[in-house]
């Protein structure tokens, strides 16, 4: 490693960590309905909303209620996103004319924009219309993020209510998360954006004339069944375009991670250089890492949120290194080939197969840990390529639960699951009743956080299984050897925890791929928002315990200690055995 | 439950309206006025004002005389941005690190490169024998341009150090100094040796 890269990591770290209190200050504050600056202007729209929708703001809900409008708000938007794309064809903005999208493609798609996942088995350039990327795409991006960041919300309040059946206002919450918080970081990141290069048009696509005409030898069977060769000389290149950085800017920091474009952030009109590479991949963790202090001054004790902030961080950076580590130390058999791997001042060198040279292997595997750490999945690089370890890194963050930053919401919720199965055990270990932020942890709260837990790697696992025993999982992988086993279960262990990011080799876009991954998408979104609802009414119901000489601290560095052990464990006793079969027979494959 | 109905309905319909129209629309009107340039593709024209390629689009060379760019996984043809609908066009090899293909892939590349210039016999940058990501990456490292010099300026028939002075103008460092990597785009330093070369041959001091 380079000391530029150690710059680069540390620059990184300290921009992210400053940002985080005042934008989770602020954040608490639109959630307790105070002042926040932004309601002067945009509250107009807030109070139509709930005049026109006849909402009663200030009328809180029980969890039940909570989880319907949750759960019928995303299906109405899981319906609405299908339509756009099977009617896109009469539809306007489409310079294109791009048809309608197969049925199992649109059913995959909805439900991965629906569910924060954003997995993509397409081209955006050349399956989707303007409009469809707008008002369908762009729209899930927001609402999708919001709905994390409410169920969070909900949470909060259950964990802090005293004998009550009510955890806010859905309506409220996803209102405010999106007016206030990611719509007015969007905009801004957005222009940003465009002033880096990033296009944002209504514009057909471009065509341009090349300097040099390039010539490729065409084969075609005549209907005499005879093979045709035929040399067709390409004069131009077509530059695709489109409203890509109003997409773009909310797919970063709402988690989302699906690309306008089908190579995502290493297509140089969605990331064109270094530093719109910084913001977008400071974008990724800026709200996830913020929201541990929002639930720090929300809960009443800022300690809380920063002693889980410091258990992400203790996981996060040593992986995020090793990552760029690996990258850097390249492939020794390229190396064998004659071919110089070496960073200096004149080249990035290391593992450049399927990365950028504007942003190397430093910027490449930052990216990469990032985006699996948090919920994200988009990518500025192809993981595919990566190295066994670099490649592994970004997928044991995703087996880890995506509760290392994780989703916009849904990361801090997922981490609260473990802090309860931590104070869980814990307080068995002394024998004391387990209790957390002044509630008791009982055998209801416990059997929520365990679903929580253990639904995405039994999700995982299973269908890695099936889809390594049977043809149509089999016949889409790319690469042979070790490495295709680790195609299916990078693509498990994406769809699996609403991350999105792909070993992009393996070809998804058939009916197994589309309809396993959306089942897959569906349920570990669903069915853990369900239990953790179920678990904030069961909170808010409880009596507030004192504090006495028993309880555990939940603040200090034993404890912070104790939950990134709880992580880490669950995490590798559940992924060694099926990590050892991919990523690491490829390492030894290939440095023995 | 069905007294969610309503705002459910209304609040989605509210949402799409400001998030999926209003927004977008806003920026393409702001982008539009402050960055129209940035915003339609940051395009290249010529003197005549064709369209020549965009600055951040890399575009393919083989001729000896030019630049050669980073190998390119599109189809049908290298740096391929779009070919139609639902082809599958900007994309990366996705080769694993221990495929046979990749290896046998970099090392058609390398002996390409060193049949161009026989003279030539470090070992060849990393970035030149590598597919990108994108498969239309606009730059190649600095090491990967100076590899290349000798022979750009021996099919071009001009001086060595002129060319090497050439791509010392194009390199482009670090942003702020730390960010990123350093490169060099391949797109502006080949229309800029298009120029020296007819400036050369306008002048009448060498041959072309």
């Amino acid at each position: 490693m380079t000391p530029n890269a150690w710059i680069q990591i540390l620059a990184f770290l300290v921009v992210l960590v400053a940002l985080v209190k005042p934008l989770g200050a602020f954040m608490a504050r639109v959630y307790e309905g105070q002042p926040c600056g932004l309601d002067k202007p945009l509250g107009f729209l807030e109070r139509l909303t709930y005049r026109v929708a006849g909402i009663q703001p200030d009328q809180p809900m029980n969890w039940k209620t909570y989880a319907i409008a949750v759960l019928m708000f995303n299906l109405l938007g899981g319906l609405v996103v299908y339509a756009l794309q099977r009617l896109q064809g009469f539809l306007p903005l489409n310079p294109e004319h791009l048809g309608a999208v197969s049925p199992d493609l649109a059913w995959n798609t909805a439900i991965s924009f629906i569910s924060n996942t954003n997995w993509q088995s397409y081209s955006g350039e050349t399956t989707l219309s303007y409009l469809t990327q707008m008002l369908g795409l762009t729209v899930q991006n927001f609402v999708s993020a919001a709905t994390g960041m409410a169920v969070l919300v909900a949470l909060i309040r259950g964990i802090r209510g005293r004998q009550t059946d009510h955890i806010g206002n859905f309506w409220v919450d996803l209102v405010r998360s999106t007016l206030y918080i990611l719509l007015p970081l969007s905009f801004v990141l957005a222009l940003i954006l465009v002033s880096q290069g990033v296009v944002q048009t209504l514009s057909p696509y471009k065509q341009v004339s090349l300097i040099q005409p390039v010539s490729y030898v065409q084969s075609t069977t005549n209907a005499a069944g005879k093979t045709m060769h035929q040399t067709v000389w390409v004069k131009h290149q077509v530059l695709p375009l489109g409203p890509a950085a109003s997409q773009i800017a909310i797919k970063q920091l709402g988690t989302n991670g699906g690309g306008f474009f089908g190579v995502n952030s290493a297509h140089p009109f969605e990331n064109p250089n270094p530093l719109s590479n910084f913001l977008e991949v400071l974008a990724i963790l800026l709200i996830p890492a913020a929201l541990c202090y929002t639930f720090g001054r929300m809960v009443g004790d800022t300690r809380q949120g920063w002693a889980i902030l410091a258990a992400m961080l203790i996981i996060f950076v040593p992986l995020m290194i090793g990552c760029v580590w690996a990258e850097h130390s390249g492939n020794p058999k390229i190396a064998a080939l004659g071919v110089n791997q070496q960073s200096s001042a004149l080249m990035s060198g290391g593992n450049m197969e399927g990365k950028e040279t504007r942003f190397g292997v430093t910027d490449s595997a930052i990216w990469a840990a990032v985006t699996t750490a948090a919920s994200n999945g988009s990518v500025n690089s192809m993981h595919d390529s990566f190295t066994p370890l670099g490649g592994l890194v970004p997928m044991w963050l995703m087996e880890l639960g995506e509760v290392i930053f994780g989703g916009v919401g849904s990361g801090l919720y997922g981490m609260l699951m473990f802090v309860i199965v931590a104070v869980f055990i814990a307080g068995l270990m002394v024998g004391r009743t387990p209790e957390y932020l002044g509630k008791k942890i009982e055998a209801f709260e416990m059997k929520m956080a365990t679903i929580c837990v253990l639904v995405p790697p039994a999700l995982v696992l299973v269908t890695t299984a099936i889809a390594c025993v049977t043809v149509m999982g089999t016949s889409a992988i790319a690469n042979p050897g070790a490495h295709g086993f680790s195609e299916i279960l990078y693509w498990a262990s994406s769809t699996g925890n609403n991350n999105g990011s792909a070993f992009a080799g393996l070809s998804t876009n058939t009916p197994f791929y589309n309809i396993a991954g959306g089942i897959l998408m569906w349920v570990s979104r669903y069915f853990l928002i369900v239990p953790t609802l179920a678990l904030a009414g069961a909170f808010a119901r409880k009596k507030q315990v004192p504090v006495s000489s028993g309880t555990l601290p939940t603040h200090d560095a034993l404890f912070t200690g104790w939950l990134v052990a709880t992580v880490v464990l669950i995490g590798a006793l559940t992924f060694l055995p099926a990590l050892a079969l991919g990523p690491v027979v490829e390492y030894l494959h290939l440095w023995h | 439950m069905w007294s969610q109905c309503r705002p459910a309905v209304v609040v989605f319909v509210v949402l799409s309206a400001i998030t999926g129209l209003a927004y977008p629309l806003l920026v393409t009107g702001i982008a539009a006025v402050a960055f129209p340039w940035q915003a339609n593709g940051s395009i290249i024209k010529n003197s005549a004002g064709q369209a020549i390629g965009s600055r951040l689009i890399g575009q393919y060379f083989s001729e000896p005389g030019y630049f050669w760019p980073r190998p390119s996984a599109t189809a049908p043809v290298p740096y391929c941005s779009y070919n139609g609908p639902l082809a599958d066009c900007a994309t990366a090899s996705n080769s694993g690190p221990s495929n046979p293909a990749l290896f046998a892939h970099v090392k058609r590349r390398v002996e390409l490169l060193r049949a161009a210039d026989p003279a030539e016999k470090g070992p060849v940058p990393v970035d030149l024998v590598t597919s990108s990501a994108s498969g239309l990456d606009p730059d190649i490292s600095p090491a990967a341009a100076f590899y290349q010099v000798n022979r750009v300026a021996k099919a071009r028939g001009l001086p060595v150090a002129e060319v090497k002075n050439l791509v010392k103008q194009y390199c482009q460092g670090r942003d702020l100094g730390i960010l990123g990597a350093p490169r060099v785009n391949v797109l502006s330093l080949n229309l800029a040796l298009d120029r020296l070369s007819s400036a050369q041959a306008a002048t009448g001091s060498k041959p072309r």
